[in-house]
């Protein structure tokens, strides 16, 4: 009975953070412009299902892809196990679908003992890479502190989260040979039974102490990373989803349209409808801080998990310069974080002083950006770093004349030249004559 | 060379199965006005009826919007469509991908709705149907590696029609590492081609010029204006100009036909 308690206090816990932290992801995401996105379900559909779920776009690179995916079947079928602690948990009972599921219950619980191994040696695996073999992407310089201890954090708490269901295991089949009350028959269990020989000279009640410790430290702890995913890179395992069903579908090549514009522009040409209802002023052109880019530019932050192959891909960051995409994602989601706690705590919100252009972002890298799409395309789940940087760089045009002066020059030739070179309009048709 | 414009078919009361859209480029750069004459000999050798705009056609607003200036992109696409409209143009060819991206993806909420077609699936087409023959000769055996522009690349998924090209001369086309859906940027692309790039340690035209030399090609082929400019600067940065040359697909073409 106790037991039962503490566990539904447990849940109820969690329960309460993951939905306190869900409430503000959500506010923060809806911080940013409204915008339909309700076109081509069925594309958008297959998106989801082939880059998401099928995670298409990690096999262009074969060795992290397939490790990946090993901690990504493990973690949706281990999953499964953890519905049967959560009824045992409430109800109080021990392995409530053994007895139901028979012999099928043995399999089951070997797949999920050799998913937990694959798992475990994945996450060995990334951390060597990360720390040992120190691939290029990881060590970037928008890879501080926080977001390589993210990494590791990450990869070690699913390694000790495994190690404690093959223990568990491993108890549990020592106290059904021993016989003991309520430890259901699960069959053999092959993976953890190399375990055995650690258990099998301990008495009854130590056993059934390490094989509930196990279980407790089990279903606290995946409880716990619960919590901590929604704080950290790691949304991505939810957030991709989302973010591929809503990612464009329109030619990379596709520059958004400002409706707005068009209006002022068809006023001064004289070609307005005279029927046409105005669009709403706009807030600003083009963004200065995240309230300005459209929801999905945000929502598309959280998705991210700072894997850096758009940053490995962008020709401006591979020839020394400032910009890297993957900064890009990161600070738009950081300034995000950074009103979404202020509010929390009763302060200023966005109305703070400060901005994602100039405080975050610099001019500096939004300038280097050769809108090639690189960064488009490298991204696993479709997001789109260069979205936000036209809009940056529309701000800046537009609110602040604050281009480069050889592009206002530009500017300036094609309003009165009509090309981007000061060559006289005349000229044009001169290749003909040559 | 006789070329039509719109103006005077117009005035004869005649339409153009299509209008070859130059681009500012091609119109003005001493360079890329070559390849306009290239394009221009072929569309006349197997007998298009094109016409140009000519004195009428101006910039399609690209390089101000990647740069952020919506109001003068969306200033010059409203002219550019009232022209295009006001000819009741259908068809557009062009050799620029940055023209090709704009007057395709983006004039259509602006309302211009016209087929545009880059001069490479031109070019593809007309071997295809047959128009344009090319027979195994000065190319054969010749080192071709072609450079991917991400304007028709990444941007529009055009990565097999200027292949496709290149193979029907029979040259032996070799890729760089990167290319295709990974091709590595000139640096010319959002507006970067009208001002100097920003403090690194390196140009992205010469990290992309080493890769192309490295394939041992003789002749790196292009399909955009800019890409033209970028790799030529930078075979000229390694002294490499008197053996390396940087070629657009309709020189090629053109080549191949003795049209030169």
């Amino acid at each position: 009975m106790i037991q039962q308690a503490l566990f539904v206090i447990t849940l109820g816990v969690a329960i309460y953070f993951i939905r306190k932290r869900v409430l503000r992801l959500w506010a923060n995401i809806k911080q940013g412009k409204d915008r339909v996105i309700n076109d081509r379900p069925g594309e958008r559909l297959s998106n989801m299902v082939l880059v998401a779920f099928g995670q298409k776009k990690m096999f262009k690179k074969f060795i992290p892809a397939f490790l990946h995916l090993f901690i990504y079947v493990g973690f949706v079928v281990i999953n499964l196990e953890v519905l049967e602690f959560i009824i045992d948990g409430v109800a109080g009972t021990h392995r409530i679908f053994a007895p139901y599921l028979g012999g099928f219950y043995t399999v089951l619980m070997n797949i999920f003992e050799f998913l937990a191994l694959a798992v475990l040696l994945s996450c060995v695996f990334f951390l060597i890479r990360r720390n040992v073999l120190k691939i290029k992407r990881f060590h970037a310089a928008e890879l501080t502190a926080w977001p390589r201890l993210d990494a590791n954090i990450i990869l070690c708490t699913e390694i000790v989260l495994m190690l404690a269901i093959l223990n568990m295991n491993a108890a549990d089949q020592v106290l059904q040979q021993l016989g003991a009350d309520h430890y259901t028959p699960t069959g053999k269990l092959v993976l953890s039974s190399f375990f055995v020989p650690l258990y099998d000279s301990l008495s009854e009640t130590a056993l059934a102490v390490i094989e509930r410790g196990a279980w407790w430290f089990h279903i606290i702890g995946i409880l716990a990373f619960a919590v901590y995913v929604t704080y950290s890179k790691h949304l991505h395992i939810f957030l991709a989803f989302p973010n591929t069903y809503f990612a464009n579908l329109e030619p990379k090549g596709h520059m958004k349209n400002m409706p707005v514009v068009t209006n002022e522009v068809k006023l001064m040409l004289g070609l307005a409808d005279a029927n046409a209802t105005p669009p709403a002023e706009p807030g600003r052109f083009g963004a200065r801080d995240v309230r300005d880019l459209s929801w999905n530019n945000l929502m598309a932050a959280y998705s991210c998990t700072e894997c850096g192959r758009c940053t490995a891909e962008c020709p401006a960051n591979l020839t020394g310069k400032k910009l890297s995409p993957r900064k890009i994602m990161m600070d738009t989601r950081d300034r995000m974080e950074e009103i979404g706690k202020s509010l929390e705590s009763g302060g200023p919100g966005a109305e703070d002083g400060k901005f994602l252009l100039g405080d975050y972002i610099t001019k500096e890298e939004i300038n280097a950006c050769t809108s090639c799409n690189a960064c488009v395309e490298a991204c696993p789940v479709m997001i789109n770093p260069l979205e936000i940087i036209l809009e940056l760089r529309r701000y800046v045009a537009m609110e602040e004349s604050g281009s480069p002066a050889s592009w206002n020059s530009m500017f300036q030739n094609i309003e009165t030249s009509f090309a981007p070179w000061k060559f006289p309009p005349s000229d044009r048709f001169k290749w003909a004559q040559d | 060379m006789n070329v039509v414009t719109m103006a005077d078919m117009a005035a004869k009361g005649e339409s153009p199965e299509v209008l070859f859209w130059v681009g500012c480029a091609g119109s003005f750069d001493d360079r890329y006005k070559r390849v306009t004459r290239a394009f221009v000999k072929i569309l006349q050798a197997v007998n298009i009826n094109f016409a140009v705009l000519g004195p009428e056609e101006t910039c399609t607003g690209d390089p101000a919007r990647r740069a952020g200036n919506e109001f003068l992109f969306q200033m010059q696409a409203m002219s550019n469509i009232q022209v295009l409209n006001g000819y009741n143009i259908k068809k557009i060819v062009t050799a620029c991908p940055h023209c090709f991206n704009t007057i395709k993806n983006e004039y259509p909420e602006l309302g211009g709705n016209y087929e545009v077609i880059h001069h490479s699936a031109f070019l593809q087409q007309l071997i295809q149907e047959g128009k344009i023959k090319v027979e195994g000769g000065s190319f054969k055996g010749k080192k071709i590696t072609y450079h991917d522009s991400c304007y028709l690349g990444r941007a529009n998924n055009i990565y097999e029609a200027p292949r496709s090209v290149l193979e029907a001369l029979d040259a032996d086309l070799v890729e760089m590492k990167r290319c295709r859906t990974t091709g590595l940027c000139c640096g010319a692309g959002g507006a970067q081609m009208f001002k100097e790039p920003e403090k690194g340690d390196k140009d992205i035209n010469i990290e992309r010029t080493e890769e192309a030399l490295a394939t041992g090609a003789t002749t790196i082929a292009v399909a955009c204006p800019f890409c033209m400019t970028m790799l030529s600067d930078g075979v000229k940065g390694k002294e490499r100009e008197n053996d390396v040359k940087v070629k657009d697909l309709a020189e090629l073409i053109a080549e191949s036909q003795g049209l030169q």
